[in-house]
This record gives structure tokens, C-alpha cells and sequence, in this order.
């Protein structure tokens, strides 16, 4: 079952199921194949006729497609959440603090840890964000971080996602489907809900309200619109969290605050959990051609008359070019050693890191440091000749704009294919959210799952599939 | 509640209004042209003229036919007014209101969509024109019942029925005038045998023939049916009905507000509760309901004006 060299999370190394998955194992095997086609054909409809669909960039405006979702879980022992969950704090806790001093005092900097001028050069630091005070101090209120397995007990960070990560409505309904499909297997499995996720998000935007709304603060959804890919999940949240749901156009700035226009004359604003980028959100500061936004934000928010979630700037610590720092980010700021590693990455603007990426580009991963959602990538050894090419050059052309890391033998797990079951690629995205009390982070998270055999990327942009997570409780 | 989700709301209930009107439309001109021998099309360039779509219609397929203006009015995605296309806009207001709408009342809808999505000309022929009126109009019976079971009754179902009552005070106007539009059109009139399949045809796409009978016990009579879908305060599609409706709803939505809106329907509403039909008739028919049709402009213009365009 399991591909050679590479950790299946069913299977292991040895084909026999691992403990966490003995159950899912046995129904596998029991339930004939037709009863899992009739059920995938079920779950297609429930999925088409909810419309969790998403827009894909690149094809002709608004059109909608289907994530495949596939209906074998991918599970978790609680003990190995837990260690998960630990890493995940520390690391998202680090991250926190090396932002909070980026944008105030630099004692990373001073301490030559980073280079100012990776810091201070990259686009995606704002000097707007310099000596404001966020409440709690919590840029990053929803951080999404993508972990990959390659062995028993072996997990890595691939990515932090810092800005305006999505999915976390897959997570949500990939579970409701699942359990609306197959209710018995939560009688037979103690499985860790994760419903509770819309209610403690909104309890942790609460937290970061201006202190002048205390008691009841208003919060809102700020989309870019029904043409975003992922506008399917910010009316989900929206929905579930009971708050509306608001455009660039339904707001506007007036005394130094953000309002609502409402049918019954404007209504104060004070968190905005906002899923459009920093360049879009007020034409007045930054992006003078983006209309998604609001005039006048930024200098609401540099006043604390409103939150924004995430802050504005958090970018800075996500970039792919700041990842290699990270456990070092987690030694400065917690004196201690990160609990989830990073994968090894070269720096091409590092000479001896290039010239070994150069000589290695059929082996390695490249990445644009700025790319997301699988575009401006390469991956070695499904890249013909041509490609390698075009990346030496591009290497060449910007050094700093690229990394390189190992190709990773990510796990697989048992999916759903035209040809039967048969063993996918899958990475994890949890959800860890922050607020001024503290941190949490629902068990489990999105499994992506490479659905092309082989494939190692995941993203749903480039025909990943999605798959329920499991924690197990003890 | 938010000017924009209000907007969205109220045409949604508008537009899957407008998707039920064309079908019923559509429905009774399929009727009477049935009633006429010799292949006359008048009822079909009548039908265009009601709708105010003659020209739109003829850049588009040219020479009245059946089969043209069908098509022109079920799946026709250039013709803003088509069945496709309001159900399409319908769903997209929908699609805004995701946050908004019970998940049930979503998923009604969408499946109505997805269904007429993927129907084309051929599949649509072999179901046959009467058929797909019905099943239009089920989908809409199906959309006011999930709002109104699933919905709160508060001010977002309030916007959704304001939409939907003043797209049927507009239709039954229209319906109503069908019969000037034939004439104007060079189909016969004063012929009584005819009258009476003529209004026949009409009560049954308005869903009124039984209810006519219950309330009149008589034959069909244009002065009474023009009663029925004008003044009478218990046919759920007379202007009467709607008219009050739309004041209700308005009044619930000023909450002591003095609101233009409610006055313009609170006002048109109490000449038709008071009115008497002789009056009407006696004064021409036609040029009651072309004030109906502006009253109700003027309506939907001043909702936008109260709710959806203030700072």
C-alpha cells in the first residue's frame, strides 16, 4: 500500500495500520466499494448544493469550482496533537513577539540575529506599523501554519501563514458532511470536535476590541467580495460568528472612527476581522488603484479607533525569506528550542547556498519568497529540463527573491482515486488563534492532499482535495 | 442591518418574483394563443409589448414566432428579463447574503439555479412549455415557503417580502392589461364567446380560477375578474393584496419613522381598499393600471431612498 521510502500515516513504513487508524482501517476493508462511490456522490452533491465552491484566479471571472473532498480521514493520536499544539504555540508566540519588536524597538536587529536590511527592505514591512501599540500586543490574531510529516514522530513547518490564511471552513465542513455520511463512525471513534472554532474566534476578536467599546464591541467580516476565491468562507464566518459580513463600500470614516451604513443610519465599527490584503485596505495609504478598501482606515487604526485582524504588516514574518529564520526568531524570543523544526532552506542570495542550489535544481523545491498558493514554484524533480532552466535564471536574475529546500517525502495517506484507494501526499494547516487573554487552536486542522499521484503540491489552486481531520481523545 | 445586504434582500425577493411573473406571463399567453384559429401572433407581440421588450426582442431573434419569444423569455442569457436570467440574479443576491439567509433558503435556491443552469433549448423543448412553467413556479412557491418558515421574521424577511410583493403588484398590473395589449396588437375584440376563455386564461395563470369561483359562484365577467385582481383584500395577488403587503412591511421597517416610502403605499393602498370598480372601468382600465405601474415605481425608488442610500 504504502509508496517506497515514503511514511504512510495508515500504514506506517510496514503496512500494518498504526494504532491511531486500526479502526478507520477495519471499515476500509469491510464496507464494500460501492457503498464508499454512492457516499462520494453524496458528499459531491451536499458540497455543490451548500456551494462551498471557490473562484480560481486566472479563469474567466466568478467561476466557481468544487474543492474534492475525499472521504477517508486523516487521524491524529492525541499524543501527537499534543506536541503539535505545544510547537505550534511556541512558534506563533515567537512569531507575536518578533513583530511586536520589528515595529518597535528592533532588539533582534541590535542583536544581530537578522540583518536590518532584510527587515527594513522588505516590501511587506509597513513603517506605518512603527510605535503603534496593538491591543494585547497581538498582530497575528489567526495564523495558519502548514505542517508536514515525514516519519513517526517527525513533523515539520513548511509555511507560516500570517496574513489572511483560508480554509479553516473546509476544516468545518469537511466535518459536518463527514459526520452527516457516516455518523457511526463517531459512536466507534472519540473524535475531538472542532465546531467550536467560529465561537472562539469570535471571543478572541472580541478581546482586541479598542478599550473605549469594552462590554459589547462590534465586530465585522470585511471581504473583497463575491469574486474572492475564498468569499465562500468569509460568509461562512461570518454566519456562524453572527456578525455582519461587510465591503469596502459598506464602510466608511467619519471623526475618527469606522462606520457601517445600515438601513438605519451608520453604525460604529470597532474590530474588523479583515480577509483582503494590506495593499487594498485604505486607497489613501497604500494601493491607489485597489477600490476594495476603505479611505481613511489607516489613520483610524494608527489611533486605535478600530482592530484590525490581522494586524497590518504581519506579511514581514511570513515571507519565505524570513522562515529560515524562525527557529532562531523562537531561541531569541523564548530561550527556548522550537518544538516543530523548520525543513532545511538554502538562501539563493547566500553565495554558497546559490551555487549549491544551482548545481542541485533537479533535487530541490524552489520557491519564490513571495509567491503563495503553489504559484512561482518549482518542484525538482517533476520539472523537465526547461524548467530548470527558466529557474537557474531567475535564481540569477533576483538571488534574494528565491529559496530552495530538499524535496520532502511528505506523508501519505489512503484517498480516493479513479483507480481505487491508493496512498496521496497530504500536508496540515491548524488554525492557532490569539487573542489578548491567550492562545487556542481547535485539534486538527485542514488536510490538504495532493490528489495526482506523486504530486507533492496540495494547494487547492493547483487540484488539491481536502480530507477530514481527526484528533483522537484519550 | 447593512444598506447593501438590505439592497441584496429585496431583490432577491424581487427577482425570484419577477422569474414566477414570466412564467405565469408566459403560461397565459401560450393559453390564448391556443384559443385563437389562423396563427395570428398577436398574443405573442402582445406579450412583448406588455413587457416593454419589443425591440430588445426583435435584435435578438427577429420576426415574432412562438418559438422565438419562448425562448427570448425561458433561457434566453442575453434578455435581462428572461427566466435564467432572473433566477440567476436572484441567486447572486443570494450568494451576498450567505451570511445573511437561513443555509436552507441558500440551498433552495442554488438547486434551482444549478438545475436551470444546466438546461438548454432542446431538453427544454422535450419537457414541454407548460411543464416548465409549472415547475418555475413551484421553485418560487418553494423559495417564499423556506423564508417564510426558516427565516426570522425581523427586518431582513421584511425586505425580502417588501421585494417580492411590489414585482407582483407589477405583474398582476400587467397581466391585467393583457387583454388591451391584444387588441392594440390586431387580435379581435367584443367577441364574448371569446372573452370568456380570454379571462378563463387569465385567472387560471394568476392561480384565481377556483378562487373566482368561490367568491363570485357566476360566470367569468372582465368587470369582476378585474374585481378580483384589483380590489379584492383576500386574493393574495391583487393589488389590493399587495399594496397592503408593502405598506405592512414598510411599517414594520420606519419603526415610527415617518417614511415617504410607506406614505406613497399607504396612500395608493387606501384608494384601492375604498375604491369601487365601476369607477375604475368607467374611467379606462388601461390608464388605471399605467398609474398603478407608476405608483409602483415611484415605491421602489423612494425604498432606495429610506433604506439603501442614507449616510
Amino acid at each position: 500500500m504504502a509508496t517506497d521510502g515514503v511514511f504512510d500515516e495508515m500504514f506506517g513504513r510496514d503496512g500494518h495500520a498504526r494504532t491511531p487508524y486500526e479502526n478507520i482501517a477495519r471499515w476500509l476493508a469491510e464496507t464494500p466499494p460501492d457503498q464508499f462511490e454512492s457516499k462520494r456522490e453524496q458528499a459531491d452533491l451536499l458540497f455543490r448544493r451548500i456551494g462551498i465552491t471557490f473562484n480560481v484566479y486566472g479563469s474567466s471571472a466568478g467561476t466557481e469550482r468544487l474543492i474534492p473532498f475525499d472521504v477517508i480521514p486523516r487521524i491524529l493520536a492525541a499524543r501527537e496533537w499534543r506536541t503539535l499544539e505545544a510547537g505550534l504555540f511556541q512558534r506563533v508566540k515567537a512569531l507575536q513577539m518578533f513583530l511586536q519588536d520589528i515595529y518597535h524597538d528592533q532588539h533582534i536587529i541590535r542583536a544581530g540575529i537578522i540583518p536590518a536590511s532584510h527587515i527594513l527592505r522588505n516590501d511587506l514591512y509597513r513603517p506605518e506599523m512603527k510605535n503603534i501599540r496593538l491591543p494585547g500586543d497581538v498582530y497575528v490574531h489567526i495564523a495558519g501554519i502548514d505542517v508536514v510529516r515525514v516519519a513517526e514522530g517527525e513533523f515539520y513547518v513548511l509555511e507560516d501563514n500570517l496574513r489572511t490564511p483560508s480554509g479553516v471552513s473546509y476544516m468545518l465542513e469537511d466535518r459536518a458532511v463527514m459526520m452527516r455520511l457516516f455518523p457511526k463512525l463517531f459512536q466507534d471513534n472519540a473524535v475531538a470536535p472542532v465546531d467550536h472554532y467560529p465561537a472562539e474566534l469570535l471571543r478572541q476578536l472580541r478581546s482586541v476590541a479598542p478599550e473605549r467599546a469594552a462590554g459589547a464591541p462590534t465586530v465585522a467580516v470585511l471581504t473583497p467580495g463575491p469574486y474572492n476565491s475564498a468569499y465562500f468562507e468569509h460568509a461562512f464566518l461570518a454566519e456562524e460568528m453572527g456578525v455582519e459580513l461587510v465591503e469596502g463600500q459598506d464602510l466608511f470614516v467619519r471623526d475618527d472612527a469606522v462606520w457601517m451604513r445600515t438601513t438605519r443610519g451608520p453604525r460604529r465599527v470597532d474590530v474588523l476581522y479583515r480577509r483582503l490584503d494590506d495593499d487594498c485596505l485604505d486607497p489613501l495609504a497604500f494601493n491607489p488603484d485597489c477600490l476594495l478598501g476603505v479611505p481613511g482606515l489607516l489613520s483610524v487604526y494608527r489611533n486605535g479607533g478600530v482592530s484590525l485582524a490581522n494586524a497590518i504588516g504581519t506579511g514581514v514574518a511570513d515571507d519565505k525569506s524570513t522562515y529560515p529564520y524562525v527557529p532562531d526568531i523562537i531561541r531569541f524570543y523564548l530561550g527556548e528550542e522550537p518544538l516543530i523544526g523548520n525543513v532545511p532552506t538554502y538562501r539563493c542570495g547566500r553565495p554558497d547556498d546559490r551555487a549549491y542550489v544551482l548545481e542541485h535544481l533537479p533535487e530541490l523545491v524552489v520557491k519564490e519568497t513571495q509567491g503563495s498558493g503553489g504559484y512561482g514554484m518549482m518542484v525538482g524533480p517533476k520539472a523537465t529540463r526547461e524548467e530548470h532552466e527558466k529557474f537557474r535564471r531567475l535564481i540569477l536574475d533576483d538571488p534574494d527573491g528565491y529559496i530552495a529546500q530538499p524535496t520532502l517525502a511528505l506523508s501519505t495517506c489512503p484517498t480516493f482515486v479513479d483507480e481505487g484507494v491508493a496512498p496521496r501526499h497530504v500536508d496540515l494547516r491548524p488554525f492557532v488563534l490569539t487573542g489578548k487573554d491567550g492562545m487556542a487552536v481547535v485539534p486538527g486542522g485542514l488536510t490538504r492532499v495532493a490528489l495526482t499521484r506523486g504530486s507533492l503540491v496540495v494547494n487547492s489552486s493547483q487540484g488539491g482535495g481536502t480530507k477530514d481531520t481527526w484528533v483522537l481523545e484519550d | 442591518m447593512l444598506s447593501r445586504t438590505a439592497d441584496n434582500l429585496f431583490w432577491m425577493g424581487r427577482y425570484m418574483e419577477r422569474a414566477e411573473n414570466m412564467a405565469r406571463i408566459l403560461d397565459v399567453t401560450q393559453r390564448l394563443s391556443l384559443q385563437t384559429h389562423g396563427g395570428a401572433h398577436a398574443e405573442w407581440t402582445a406579450m412583448l409589448a406588455l413587457l416593454c421588450a419589443e425591440e430588445a426582442y426583435a435584435e435578438r431573434h427577429g420576426a415574432v414566432t412562438e418559438n422565438g419569444v419562448a425562448a427570448f423569455l425561458t433561457l434566453d442569457r442575453g434578455n435581462p428579463s428572461s427566466i435564467w436570467s432572473c433566477v440567476r440574479a436572484a441567486r447572486e443576491n443570494a450568494r451576498s447574503l450567505r451570511a445573511t439567509i437561513p443555509v436552507e433558503m441558500w440551498e433552495s435556491l442554488n438547486t434551482t439555479w444549478l438545475a436551470l443552469r444546466d438546461l438548454d433549448e432542446t431538453a427544454l423543448q422535450q419537457r414541454g412549455l407548460r411543464e416548465f412553467s409549472d415547475w418555475v413556479k413551484e421553485r418560487s412557491h418553494l423559495f417564499r415557503g423556506v423564508a417564510h418558515a426558516t427565516m426570522l421574521h425581523n427586518e431582513a424577511f421584511a425586505f425580502t417580502r417588501l421585494g417580492t410583493f411590489l414585482e407582483r403588484a407589477d405583474n398582476t398590473t400587467r397581466l391585467l392589461d393583457t387583454k388591451h395589449y391584444v387588441v392594440e396588437a390586431g387580435g379581435k375584440d367584443n367577441d364574448p364567446a371569446a372573452a370568456y376563455y380570454e379571462w378563463g386564461a387569465l385567472l387560471r395563470s394568476a392561480g384565481a380560477f377556483r378562487a373566482y369561483h368561490q367568491t363570485y359562484h357566476d360566470v367569468i365577467t372582465p368587470a369582476r375578474v378585474a374585481e378580483l385582481l384589483v380590489l379584492r383584500a383576500d386574493m393574495p395577488r391583487s393589488l389590493r393584496f399587495c399594496f397592503d403587503k408593502v405598506t405592512e412591511n414598510l411599517t414594520a421597517l420606519a419603526e415610527g419613522r415617518p417614511l415617504e416610502s410607506e406614505r406613497l403605499s399607504g396612500e395608493f393602498g387606501a384608494r384601492l381598499r375604498y375604491g369601487r370598480m365601476e369607477r375604475i372601468l368607467n374611467a379606462g382600465l388601461h390608464d388605471f393600471l399605467e398609474e398603478v405601474l407608476d405608483r409602483i415605481a415611484a415605491v421602489g425608488l423612494q425604498i432606495s431612498r429610506d433604506f439603501l442610500m442614507i449616510v
